[in-house]
């Protein structure tokens, strides 16, 4: 017998703790197979019909054959106005949080209305955007209203994703400029945004591409069941991919079962694509950086 | 005030909340000397330090008395420009902190914020070669002054800390043990040039190297507990300390 051989004591402990690896790996997987399961459906039932005559054609026979183009048009548009809203104010909002505010009672209160803004249901931020935009002010039923209420709705999120970014730039670069006598505005402008910039872009495209797939809060704000004409301006009204798939799965009948598949396939592409390609993006900047 | 002083601060009170840092420092630094800082862990060294060009003013909660007259200034006045404190007190930090900019940004940084004119590519030149070449460090990294001053050794990064702090001209440098995270090679090296740089700005710097201080400044401050114990020629502090609790200090009775 030597000093490291082993003992009854680690057997029963390395067992053990090949259960508990065992177990956890099994939960990992678990999480895996919806995804899994939701894609493999998709493109079995849809992926023969998603062709790029698909993407590029309108709607025929009642929208119960053809392409969808209007509605991929206008999802596009939507979250692209929606990105273009909130992504200034909630990165402004951000900025002033993590580099001039002090912790005050107002601070408190305002983080606590961020967090509780990422807490309302979509369909009451629907509402709140009919009332606000579609109303109040007189945007109508349009891409605008639509799109601000999706940017109300993702501005928690935008402003969460930019705080860590910020924060994720170490305090002692700030205390250098600070020591310069650079003013809080020249440190933010010259060294903090420029370490930070990839990491909001890349946070808030991951973040925001959620709301290609909202439905309630366009719905009654600027997305329509069927137009035959593309928006011109951001006062027209559009069609939307997540609505159009919502109406075709229930509003419309002899739909051929591929229909509603293949554009619940495209949806899931296009925040899918935003997603890796925002993740790609970070890990290639995060490569280029080193401190 | 006299202006054979640099640094002269009056009955300075300082809380962090309620707790109480620094008890009626009264401590007059002189223009274009060394002077060391030394006392055990937790003391108010670098206390003292950030209250003099006052960065400890972004902690929330922090309390400040008495004043600290700077170029016959006191700068805890209202009408005193954090700015311009700034400039004119440069601090080094125990940490190289360079800015994750080229080396030739890094040491342009202060120079771009304070001037109101820019400078000409020539002029811009012939400002960071000065400044590289009066810390020494121009020739290790003249030809690569546009890569990142993040990829430097510590003890270029130290040097370069320095350096960009030339080109503003202050009259006062703060260094908090700027030595602490080099080795013994840099360290020297360093000493060494906060030695060159004597004669033109008045530095007062802190160190817990008894060796250091003895060798690289001409008055020395002991402090103990907030209060300051002891001010006097470095010498004579280590030779024929006049308190008891500086004669342990230097023998190393406490941390
Ligand atoms: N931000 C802060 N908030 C509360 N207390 C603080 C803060 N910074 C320092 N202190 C306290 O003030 C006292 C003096 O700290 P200071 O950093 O000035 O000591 P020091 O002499 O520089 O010590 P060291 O040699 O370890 O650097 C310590 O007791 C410390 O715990
Ligand atoms: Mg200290």
């Amino acid at each position: 017998m030597h000093h490291f051989a082993t003992t009854g004591i680690n057997q029963r402990n390395s067992r053990t703790q090949e259960l508990f690896r065992l177990l956890f790996m099994m939960m990992t997987v678990l999480l895996v197979l919806p995804v899994l399961i939701i894609m493999v459906t998709l493109i079995y039932k849809g992926g023969a019909i998603v062709t790029l005559d698909f993407l590029l054609s309108n709607p025929l026979d009642g929208m119960t054959a053809g392409g969808i183009f209007p509605a991929l048009f206008g999802t596009i548009g939507l979250v692209t106005v929606a990105l273009l809203v909130s992504v200034p104010i909630g990165v402004a909002a951000a900025i002033y949080l993590s580099e001039y505010a002090s912790d005050t009672w107002l601070t408190r209160l305002i983080n606590l209305a961020i967090i509780n803004l990422a807490g309302v249901p979509s369909i009451v931020h629907a509402l709140f955007g009919v009332g606000a935009f579609v109303i109040f002010f007189r945007f109508g039923t349009s891409i605008l209203a639509a799109s601000c209420t999706l940017a109300v709705m993702t501005l928690p999120v935008v402003i969460v994703a930019t705080r860590e970014s910020l924060q994720s730039v170490p305090m002692a670069f700030r205390e250098a400029c600070w020591n310069m006598g650079a003013t809080r505005w020249q440190t933010i402008r010259r060294i903090v945004l420029p370490n930070a910039i990839s990491g909001i872009l890349t946070g808030v495209i991951l973040e925001v591409s959620r709301t290609a797939g909202e439905t309630a809060p366009i719905m009654f704000t600027g997305a329509v069941f069927f137009t035959p004409f593309l928006p011109q301006s951001v006062f027209d009204q559009t069609m939307a991919l997540s609505l159009h798939l919502f109406v075709l799965s229930t509003q419309v009948p002899g739909v051929s079962e591929a229909l509603p598949y293949g554009v619940a396939l495209v949806l899931i592409s296009i925040v899918l694509l935003m997603n890796s390609a925002s993740i790609g993006f970070r890990m290639y900047l995060r490569g280029q950086k080193k401190w | 005030m006299s202006s054979d002083f640099a640094i002269a601060a009056t009955n300075v009170n300082f809380w962090y909340g309620s707790f109480q840092a620094l008890f009626d420092v009264n401590l007059k630094i002189r223009r274009g000397k060394v002077t060391s800082m030394i006392g055990p862990s937790g003391c108010g060294k670098s206390t003292f330090l950030r209250s003099v060009n006052r960065i400890n003013e972004r902690i929330d909660n922090i309390r400040i008395q008495g004043s600290i007259h700077v170029l016959d200034k006191n700068i805890l006045d209202p009408d005193v420009e954090l700015v311009q404190v700034r400039k004119h007190i440069g601090m080094v930090f125990q940490r190289p902190n360079p800015l994750p900019i080229s080396i030739r940004e890094n040491i342009l940084f202060g120079y771009k914020i304070h001037m109101s004119t820019r400078a000409s590519k020539r002029q811009q030149d012939d400002i960071v070669e000065q400044a590289l070449q009066q810390v020494l460090l121009w020739d290790q990294v003249k030809d690569r002054l546009h890569h990142k001053a993040t990829g430097l050794s510590l003890e270029e990064q130290q040097k370069l800390c320095i350096a960009r702090l030339l080109p503003i001209k202050p009259s006062v440098l703060l260094m908090d043990e700027p030595c602490s995270a080099l080795d013994p090679k840099g360290t020297e090296a360093v000493e060494e040039l906060i030695w060159e740089l004597h004669n033109t700005f008045t530095i007062l710097i802190v160190t817990h190297n008894m060796a250091q201080a003895r060798r690289a400044s001409e008055e020395c401050i002991f402090m103990l507990m907030g209060k300051v114990m002891e001010h006097t020629p470095t010498q004579e502090m280590f030779v024929t300390p006049k308190k008891q609790e500086t004669a342990d200090y230097i023998e190393g009775k406490y941390g």
